[in-house]
């Protein structure tokens, strides 16, 4: 064994201590270095980040606002449904755990993939949505296995409920997942992804008021994202309630009438634009919109010949036929082309040019004045005061009345229909316009186009005396305490260019038209309440004049539309109504029993209430 | 024959340091068990830990007995019956983690790659000793002591625990370099290292190469390999100068940090007591370190002084690797720290060593 005893063993010696003395400070000060790097200058950062590891912020949702009916009936709630999440942060092997996943609630695991390659670029904190409201069973079994599951959840969400299937689903409307270039607008800044908003009816159009106020959670979660605690929670704000205008009983008869039919049918209050029934016919079912309508039964509803998800009152263009007298004969009238005692025979037809125009009633009218002939829908009659009024003056007194352009109803997409003018055909075809073309226009059956909506519009201004409302569809937005938080008055949009006479002179003639003998629609007479109305019968297919074949033998889409507008009680109108049966061919057998039963319900049930209440 | 003398020359010093140190390690343990546990689990693993404390303890305590020039003599037995111990890991070890190291005596479970590092030192010591001299040794002298090494390294780098077959490398490394090579030999080590370091890339495992790979950049999957230097990082960055408070540390409460308890308990510590609490360890070690040093100095035994370095060496692998890791300088590499991670054999075995350094300390002035 060796001592070192030699005096230049031990300076060696010495030296080998002091370069290892020097290796460990350096290494214990490049270990304090790093400390003092990341402590003390990306102390801040990494504090940061430790509390976004541990805090979340954890959104929900808030409730959407009700819908009621006029009466206060609720047609539009919320039902809680469980919605399952899952954080890509806490899931660990994503892969794994949707498997798993996936054969719990037997839902195919690509499916579930989708979801998340969707939306799983960026945020990996961000819950992403797999499935939206899961049922009982599913619930269970997640619940069950929840420890199985990191990072998956399920959160309890309010998701609308639509009370009354089917019923005034157009007027309503549907709600839909919201979209990344819609988030991206900045349009919707309470809204997050995989939230709904209102895609349709009310629901879009009053979305800024039922959406609410997202509120938010600040939780403490452990490494597998289970909430530890809660640290402070903004509770959400509810959306606000809205009351309608209309009235669920008579829009059920409304739907009930036209089941079966393809059309629309619009009741309105003449005394304010009240919306009391808004149908189009077939409906869908709104419910199947929430939380995704699957493709299969959107393309079912897409592919419909009868187009389901058109609302016909408001978005379909019809030629309104014979309902069209109206203007021509408030043109012919206020012009001074005719008056109330002008009469014109009719044979059953009239030559005009080289052609033979026809009336309805091959037999002839024989001599009649305006009263008789809007009564019995003489084509004759009106084709003589359409040549006097002339396409442009029809025109002018067609616009006046409120047709050709928007009702201005709070509803997307609304169509203006069309007016035809010389001018406008001059423009769009480059052809002047023939003198047998005014013909057509004054009895309806040309170029012109209208909504059931104007036409409801129109016969309430007729019923009222001659003012033009604004269609209005919600009266009050209230909070969720009743208070009212904005009040939708009733709004006049101008006034029926026709003098008092005029429109007195009109109005006759639609009260005959119900109430008379010869009356186009005499069929509907009530015993207690008197009906004025116009019935139309507007073609799809224009049978030649030597053509044998009966109306009977055509086929179904080439079959003409049935009209029916009409106001009651004729004196002093609490409803009006405007009824279109897509291809129900006669407007007198198909269109004008609809108004009558709204009409026998709307009128004689409130005092059957009433009387019952005492 | 118990010398009066011996207790006159106890290193008290060193055995307050050790059990301030001990203290403290307890006391991080503590942290890193109790936030975001369940009582029991605290319970019995930080009894266990405190069982392994004293029985570390006591084994120091008997190894004060022993003249520590005794294990010079002893010192081929001790390296076979240390070598004997991992082969016999292989035929009856248990696997734990994906790898077979532990072996079961009675109730224990003891790891003898963890005890080989004391009996590596021991018998390069011994052997070192003898034919020590200032002009180096030379690849014959060397043959010896590099089969001494390359025996233990490649059974435990089987099982597979390439941390602690490194950790075994580094602290015999540095004894020969410490007792001096020739240039020559130095220059030729070096560039072998230097030209195998691609070839050694090949015979990586996967995850070995992809902890490398996430060293060299963390975020490169920062969910999956990348994730627990990450969270560590945070955990020790978020502590800033004077941390969260004791049980105050989202990330180990939350379990955000992996191994809280055992391989990164560093960050447990720099989490609730900031950059204050790592400086108050750091300091410690670092003075114990030169403890060890001045031990080794200052022994008359050339063999006691080689031990001597040997132990501060194996104990400041441990803690450079260990806090080195954690603070994501190095790849990860399961190392524990000396007196603070939890864990029986890396307890034993530093407190065995602790026991040889104040047996050294003790008899440095008793000449043969």
């Amino acid at each position: 064994m060796t001592e070192f005893s030699k005096n230049q063993d031990r300076d060696w010696i010495k030296q080998r201590f002091i370069i290892v003395s020097v290796c460990i400070l350096f290494v214990f000060a490049l270990l304090f270095l790093r400390l003092v790097y990341l402590q003390i200058i990306k102390g801040e950062e990494y504090r940061l980040l430790s509390e976004k590891n541990a805090v979340r912020l954890k959104s929900i949702k808030s409730s959407r606002g009700l819908i009621f009916d006029r009466n206060k009936k609720l047609l539009v709630d919320n039902r809680p449904s469980f919605n399952l999440k899952i954080v890509l942060e806490d899931a660990g092997k994503v892969q794994e755990t949707v498997k798993k996943l996936a054969e719990f609630i037997a839902v195919p695991f690509q499916e579930l993939m989708e979801y998340i390659a969707r939306e799983g670029n960026g945020a990996v904190y961000k819950p992403i949505t797999l499935k939206n409201d899961i049922s009982r069973d599913q619930l269970a079994i997640v619940e069950a296995h929840k420890f199985d599951l990191p990072g998956i959840h399920i959160d309890i969400e309010p998701t609308r409920y639509y009370i009354y299937k089917k019923t005034a689903a157009h007027l309503l409307g549907y709600l839909g997942q919201i979209n990344t270039k819609e988030l991206k607008s900045g349009k919707y800044s309470n809204i997050k992804s995989g939230d709904s908003i209102g895609r349709y009816g009310i629901e879009k159009s009053f979305e800024n008021y039922l959406q609410g106020k997202r509120g938010g959670r600040q939780v403490e979660v452990d490494a597998s994202g289970r909430t530890i605690k809660i640290l402070r929670t903004i509770e959400p704000v509810a959306g606000l309630d809205l009351n309608l205008t209309l009235d669920l009983d008579l829009q059920q008869t409304a739907e009930k009438l036209l089941e079966n039919k393809a059309g629309a049918v619009v009741a309105i209050d003449p005394d304010n634009g009240d919306i009391l029934a808004l149908a189009s016919s077939p409906s869908f079912d709104q419910n199947d919109f929430t939380g995704g309508i699957s493709s299969k039964k959107w393309n079912a509803l897409m592919s419909d010949p009868d187009k389901p998800m058109l609302n016909k009152a408001i978005q379909a263009e019809y030629p309104p036929a014979s309902t069209y007298k109206i203007i021509t004969s408030i043109a012919a009238l206020e012009e001074n082309h005719i008056t109330m005692n002008t009469t014109a025979y009719c044979p059953g037809f009239l030559k005009y040019g080289n052609r033979t125009y026809r009336c309805w009633n091959k037999n002839g009218h024989g001599e009649l004045s305006i009263i008789d002939a809007l009564a019995q829908s003489c084509d004759v009659f009106y084709y003589q005061a359409g040549i006097k009024v002339g396409v442009d003056k029809l025109g002018r007194y067609a616009m006046g009345s409120g047709l050709g352009k928007k009702t201005g109803i709070l509803l997307e997409n609304e169509k203006k229909g069309l007016v035809p003018t010389s001018a406008w055909k001059k423009k769009l075809y480059k052809e002047s316009w023939q003198g047998g073309e005014t013909l057509s226009v004054a009895i309806g059956q040309s170029y012109n186009l209208v909504t059931p909506l104007q036409m409801a519009v129109l016969i309430a201004a007729v019923g009222n005396g001659g003012t033009l409302y604004k269609p209005r569809i919600v009266k009050t937005i209230k909070d969720g305490h009743g208070l009212v938080i904005k009040k939708i008055d009733s709004e006049i949009t101008g006034g029926l260019p026709a003098s008092k006479e005029t429109l007195d002179i009109v109005r006759n003639g639609l009260l005959k038209a119900v109430q008379g003998v010869r009356g186009t629609a005499k069929k509907i007479r009530l015993k207690n309440i008197e009906i004025a109305g116009k019935t139309g019968t507007a073609q799809v297919y224009s049978i030649k004049k030597n053509d044998k074949r009966k109306a009977d033998d055509l086929k179904y889409s080439l079959r003409d539309h049935a009209w029916f507008v009409c106001y009651a009680p004729a004196k002093n109108p609490v409803i009006a109504i405007s009824v279109l049966v897509e291809h129900g061919e006669h407007g007198s057998s198909t269109a004008a029993p609809i108004a009558r039963a709204l009409i026998e319900q709307y009128i004689q049930e409130p005092f059957k209430e009433k009387t019952s209440l005492e | 024959m118990f010398d009066r003398r011996l207790i006159k020359n106890f290193d008290w010093g060193l055995m307050a340091l050790i059990l301030l140190i001990g203290m403290m390690g307890l006391g991080i343990l503590y942290s890193a068990l109790t936030a975001g546990n369940e009582t029991d689990v605290v319970h019995i693993l930080f009894k266990k830990q405190m069982i392994w404390m004293g029985t570390g303890f006591i084994v120091m305590m008997i190894i004060l007995v022993i003249d520590f020039r005794d294990l010079d003599k002893m010192n081929l037995f001790i390296y076979t019956l240390c070598v004997g111990l991992l082969i016999s890991v292989i035929i009856f070890g248990q696997i734990g983690g994906g790898s077979r190291r532990w072996l079961l005596i009675g109730f224990v479970r003891v790891q003898p790659s963890e005890l080989m590092k004391i009996a590596l030192i021991i018998s390069l010591a011994s052997v070192y000793a003898t034919s020590i001299s200032n002009t180096g040794f030379n690849f014959r002298k060397l043959i010896k002591p590099a089969v001494l090494c390359v025996i233990p390294f490649v059974l435990i780098v089987n099982q597979p625990d390439l941390g602690t077959g490194l950790l075994l490398l580094l602290i015999a490394g540095s004894i020969t370099l410490f007792v001096k090579v020739e240039r020559k030999v130095l220059y030729t080590v070096s560039g072998i290292c230097i030209a195998a370091a691609p070839l050694l890339w090949y015979g990586l495992k996967a995850y070995q190469k992809s902890r490398i790979l996430t060293f060299l950049n963390p975020d490169r999957d920062p969910l999956g390999a990348g994730y627990h230097i990450i969270q560590s990082k945070i955990a020790i960055g978020s502590g800033m100068l004077i941390g969260k408070g004791f049980l105050k540390g989202t990330q180990n409460a939350l379990s955000f940090l992996p191994e809280h308890h055992t391989d990164f308990i560093v960050s447990v510590l720099a989490e609730e007591w900031g950059l204050m609490g790592c400086s108050v360890l750091l300091l410690l070690y670092l003075i114990f370190l030169f403890w060890g040093l001045n031990i080794a100095y200052n022994c008359r035994n050339m063999f006691g002084s080689i031990l001597a370095f040997g132990i501060t060496a194996m104990i400041f692998w441990q803690i450079f690797i260990n806090i080195g890791m954690v603070m994501g300088l190095m790849p990860v590499v399961g190392v524990p720290l000396p007196l603070v991670s939890y864990g029986g054999s890396s307890v034993i075995t530093n407190m065995v060593g602790f026991g040889i350094l104040l047996n050294i300390s003790m008899r440095s002035f008793s000449s043969n």
